[in-house]
């Protein structure tokens, strides 16, 4: 048989054939890969490679440290301390979680609801993040989790920054304090710290107001990631810039003799410089510690805060309405003067009670105060004389004396959440209760009832102004970051000097002349005299039986039923330095507790005298905020 | 009687005369594919020998060794071995399928003592040799009649059907495409061929909804939206694209590879190591590798052309093929053409099995290259 015989002829021309065909085959195979090839790299190649780099680089977020709040003569009254804790991460646990948690549980202590808040916050988070498992650890506690370390996976001893509050509960209202981050503070706020597992914000006073400033500027750090997001190297980094420091015209000494005088009282006591409108003291007591919020509170903790009759969380000094009482009758007597009507021949004829539309209207001292001017009216601080003062100027005048004293609108305070009080007009009640404004209305507001409410806050700032004749605002904040917060120039009061010296001069006979209605609680010592108003504040509806067989004493009644007990006063009487306001809710007693506290903190203040020390605040602003630039010039 | 001197000469060849024949220029080719396989071992491994250049190496030098003891052995001695290596590559089939080694969901290893071997690997060079010798003796005529076609249909159904049942879909589609290309080759008429592609086509659709696996179907699913699911199932070709993409026209750089490096690639050293390349080499480098294939599987094809034997022909051609078909479906995979199907890039993936049965395939196609003038009779079944 030959070996090439036809059949195997045409096998060899098929099999030619058909080897050529797939030949070519594989060419247009070869031709797709490389179009691809050009397609994804040289047409798209650009595109992936961002996405490359998108995968690879990540940017974490470097908290810089919180700016420090400070008093006037540098006292830190916020600042960071260390913070010991436990972080755990979720990928290196290799036991699990729980697991994890359950050991640290034996090292230290946790409890349930710390176990259930980590297990939380390890499912909303990539499984790399560290995770606070216990924070503000003792260093005992924290050596001790560093000893068991070894057999702890995935458990990371961290020593971070954290907000502390050396005085405690003395300044939680002006400081505020900070917390965890909510989802809503997320909504409003796109700064990439906020979304660092346990980064804290500012929630109240200036912690909040000036939470921007104090933040600081994020730092950055590039890091390479690999695809489980665990960081390779530090590709670079951005320091960030240190939160900036606050200064506050608050004098640490002050604020502190002030909130310790207030005690256990649920009250308020604001200390002013009548000049510049610096706020020195700012109590408003019962406080809390500021602290506790920045751990976590408990529920016994916060049901403790939010039911407690003395309001600890509330800020009574701005947050705080209250009818200003006879301090109100300031006001009164300042539009009689200036409309012309309390002449130094206007007299009223005070016989205890005054008739006004068939109802009578009583003044605090039922024997009556005979014929008074004025002075006499502010001295003795007569209702009727002002009842009837009241009618004669009319609600229109007295609105427009209230609000030249800065009652009825927020002082413009630098804190958050301040009330802005009402001072009632015929346009107000209109519109309020869609009826007309009565003259009854007139004399109840005449002694500051009725409609009229205030803040402790606005009554300083209406002390102040008058001591000084200017139109100051309280001012809390002196410096942020070494930068000078401008003050607003306090242009004259407008009202005439005489109807101003009126006021005064029955300011000072209320404490500083014998019969005066605070003379008892007078500050005696020569040079450093007070001149103030107190007031009374009604909280009830007075009953029927009470209008005829006579008031029910305050000691009598529930402390919830007590009258509010105001004072406001200025020192020394001539050339005044500093306002004062004192409140005590439900403190109004025969022994004047609130004139008492009042007399005590302006006499402090005035023999401290902290508007006139030399060393308040820093001589530039460099060594307040150390900067880069100020650490060159010093080299240089 | 036509005069063969030198044909004559060459049934005679001592083993000095078999190494001067052996194809340099090709052994250089299979070095230089490999040679960039270890260096991007070596860089995927974060610029390490271990755990995967070292013994990469090891098993080249192995299956270099193995490519030359095969190429000098007479092309009809493998003749005569094929069907006793198809017999014994089922046995070992059936074999994972009762003591297989479980891996990735499937059953695809056996360990014989310190050797992991994978006989679906095995079984693709020993159907190619079983194929071949089967269609050696069958003129195109018989390759169309019935019964004979039938034969050679169930010499590549039988392993076909333990492959997908491990299971493993790209291997069974290397199978089937090894065995239907010989069958072409063979002169099967296109009496056969169109109706039977036409009744493919219309049978994909019943195979989505009956055979493939929820993971196949995935894959799928995912390769025809992978950014649907870029987190899930989409991540592979999503990732594997970045990667490719990311390289531009020169690339990072050797050991640059960012992807890789870090993890974004899954199966880096194995199935997606062609991703590394393009993103360290970029298209340059992409396409000189590419090139090195082409011309790999063009001296593949002349040695077919050049055979003078029907064996001889079909086996180189049917080896060239099964290298050509490896390359196709992972560059099309990786580069995101066609679903996600596990089959490593012949040369440049680590791992052993593949390793030794692609220079296996090479050490054939070189017998038959140095035996090119060997002829040999319609009707023998070899020289053992």
């Amino acid at each position: 048989m030959p070996l090439f015989d036809k059949k195997d002829k045409s096998r060899y021309n098929a099999f030619s054939r058909r080897s050529l065909m797939m030949g070519g085959g594989m060419t247009a195979v070869f031709a797709i890969l490389a179009g691809r090839l050009y397609q994804l790299q040289v047409r798209d190649g650009a595109q992936y490679l961002t996405e490359a780099e998108d995968n690879r680089i990540s940017e974490r977020v470097v908290a810089p440290p919180r700016g420090r709040i400070i008093d006037r003569f540098g006292v830190e009254l916020a600042n960071n301390r260390r913070n010991y804790r436990v972080m755990v991460v979720a990928e290196q646990a290799n036991q699990g979680v729980a697991q994890a948690l359950d050991t640290i549980g034996k090292i230290i202590l946790l409890t349930d609801q710390q176990k259930k808040k980590v297990l939380h916050d390890i499912a909303v988070n990539k499984k790399f993040m560290p995770i606070p498992v216990a924070e503000n650890l003792t260093w005992d506690e924290f050596s001790r989790v560093n000893l068991h370390l070894p057999y702890l996976p995935g458990v990371q001893p961290d020593v971070g920054e954290t907000r502390a509050y050396p005085f405690g509960n003395e300044m939680v209202h002006v400081l505020g304090y900070v917390a965890a981050v909510s989802p809503e503070d997320k909504t409003v706020d796109d700064d990439d710290l906020l979304s660092l597992p346990g980064y804290r914000i500012g929630k109240r006073g200036i912690e909040k107001a000036f939470d921007k400033q104090v933040r600081g500027q994020a730092g950055a750090s590039r890091v390479e990631v690999n695809a489980y997001g665990r960081i390779i190297r530090e590709l670079g980094s951005e320091a960030g810039v240190p939160g900036q420091d606050v200064w506050l015209t608050i004098d640490h000494e002050v604020q502190s003799f002030s909130d310790k005088r207030l005690g256990d009282e649920s009250a308020a006591c604001v200390v002013m410089d009548v000049q510049n409108g610096d706020v020195i003291a700012f109590s408003s007591t019962p406080g809390f510690d500021p602290n506790l919020f920045n751990i976590g509170l408990n529920g016994e903790q916060w049901r403790g805060l939010t039911q407690d009759d003395h309001k600890p969380l509330l800020n009574k000094v701005m947050g705080g309405i209250y009818p200003p009482g006879s301090t109100f009758k300031t006001a009164v007597a300042l539009a009689a003067i200036e409309a012309g009507i309390a002449t130094p021949e206007y007299h009223v004829h005070c016989s205890g009670v005054f008739m006004f539309g068939g109802h009578p209207f009583q003044c605090w001292r039922h024997q009556g105060h005979g014929t008074l001017d004025v002075v006499g009216g502010l001295k003795n601080s007569c209702d009727v004389f002002f009842y009837e003062t009241a009618r004669r100027v009319g609600i229109d005048k007295i609105e427009e004396a209230a609000r030249k004293l800065g009652l009825g609108a927020v002082t413009g305070i630098e804190l958050p959440g301040e009330h802005n009080g009402l001072v009632p007009s015929r346009a107000w009640k209109q519109k309020t209760y869609k009826s007309v404004w009565q003259q009854g209305d007139t004399v109840s507001v005449g002694i500051g009832q009725g409609y009229v409410t205030v803040t402790p806050l606005q009554l300083a700032q209406q002390a102040a102004r008058l001591a000084s004749g200017k139109m100051v605002s309280p001012r809390l904040v002196h410096m942020v970051g070494g930068r000078l917060q401008p003050r607003r120039v306090a242009e004259k009061l407008d009202f005439s000097d005489n109807a101003l010296a009126k006021v005064r001069d029955g300011m000072d006979k209320v404490m500083n002349e014998a019969g005066g209605s605070a003379y008892s609680w007078r500050i005696t010592e020569p040079g450093f005299e007070m001149a103030g108003k107190t007031g009374t504040a009604q909280v009830r509806v007075y009953t029927k039986e009470e209008h005829e067989h006579g008031m029910l004493k305050n000691e009598h009644l529930d402390w919830k039923l007590r009258d509010h007990a105001l004072f406001i006063g200025f020192a020394p009487v001539q050339n005044p330095k500093y306002a004062i306001v004192c409140i005590i809710e439900h403190g109004a007693t025969p022994a004047h507790p609130h004139v008492q506290m009042a007399r005590d903190i302006m006499h402090f203040t005035q023999k401290r005298d902290p508007s006139n020390m030399r060393d308040a605040y820093p001589v530039n602003a460099a060594s307040a905020a150390p900067s880069v630039s100020a650490a060159l010039t010093r080299g240089g | 009687m036509i005069a063969r001197p030198y044909a004559a000469a060459k049934r005679t060849l001592g083993f000095s005369d078999k190494l001067l024949e052996v194809n340099w220029g090709l052994i250089l080719l299979i070095s230089l594919c490999a040679c960039a396989g270890f260096a991007m071992l070596y860089s995927v491994a974060g610029g390490a020998l271990r755990p995967w250049a070292l013994p990469q190496i090891i098993k080249f030098v192995v299956g270099f060794v193995v490519l030359l003891a095969v190429a000098v052995v007479d092309v009809r001695v493998w003749m005569s071995l094929a069907y006793p290596a198809y017999a014994v590559s089922m046995l070992l089939l059936v074999a994972v399928d009762v003591a297989g080694h479980v891996g990735l969901g499937a059953q695809r290893w056996i360990m014989l003592g310190p050797l992991e071997l994978q006989p679906s690997e095995l079984m693709k060079v020993s159907l190619v040799l079983a194929l071949s010798r089967f269609l050696h003796g069958k003129s195109v005529e018989d390759v169309s009649r019935p019964s004979q076609l039938a034969i050679a249909l169930a010499m590549i159904g039988i392993p076909a059907i333990f492959v997908v049942l491990q299971p493993n879909l790209g291997t069974t589609l290397i199978i089937l495409a090894d065995g239907c290309s010989l069958l072409f080759l063979a002169g099967l008429s296109w009496w056969w061929i169109a109706p039977t592609a036409g009744a493919i086509a219309g049978a994909v659709p019943l195979v989505w909804r009956f055979v493939l696996h929820d993971y196949q179907k995935a894959r799928v699913e995912t390769f025809l939206d992978p950014e649907s699911d870029a987190l899930g199932k989409g991540w592979n070709i999503t990732q594997a694209k970045i990667a490719i993409g990311s390289g531009g026209v020169t690339g990072k750089g050797f050991l640059q590879g960012t992807q890789s490096r870090l993890n974004f690639l899954p199966e880096k050293q194995t199935d997606f190591i062609w991703t590394s390349i393009c993103e360290e080499f970029g298209f340059a480098g992409a396409l000189a590798v590419l090139i090195l294939f082409g011309l790999i599987i063009f001296y593949g094809v002349q040695t077919a052309m050049s055979a003078r034997s029907q064996f001889g022909r079909l086996l180189a051609m049917g080896i060239t093929l099964n290298f050509f078909f490896y390359i196709m479906i992972n560059g099309a995979m990786v580069m995101g053409l066609i679903p996600v199907v596990g089959i490593p890039m012949p040369l440049l993936s680590y791992g052993g099995s593949a390793m030794l049965t692609v220079m296996f395939g090479f050490g054939l196609l070189m017998s038959v290259h140095i035996h090119r003038q060997v002829e040999i009779p319609r009707h023998s079944g070899g020289i053992i």
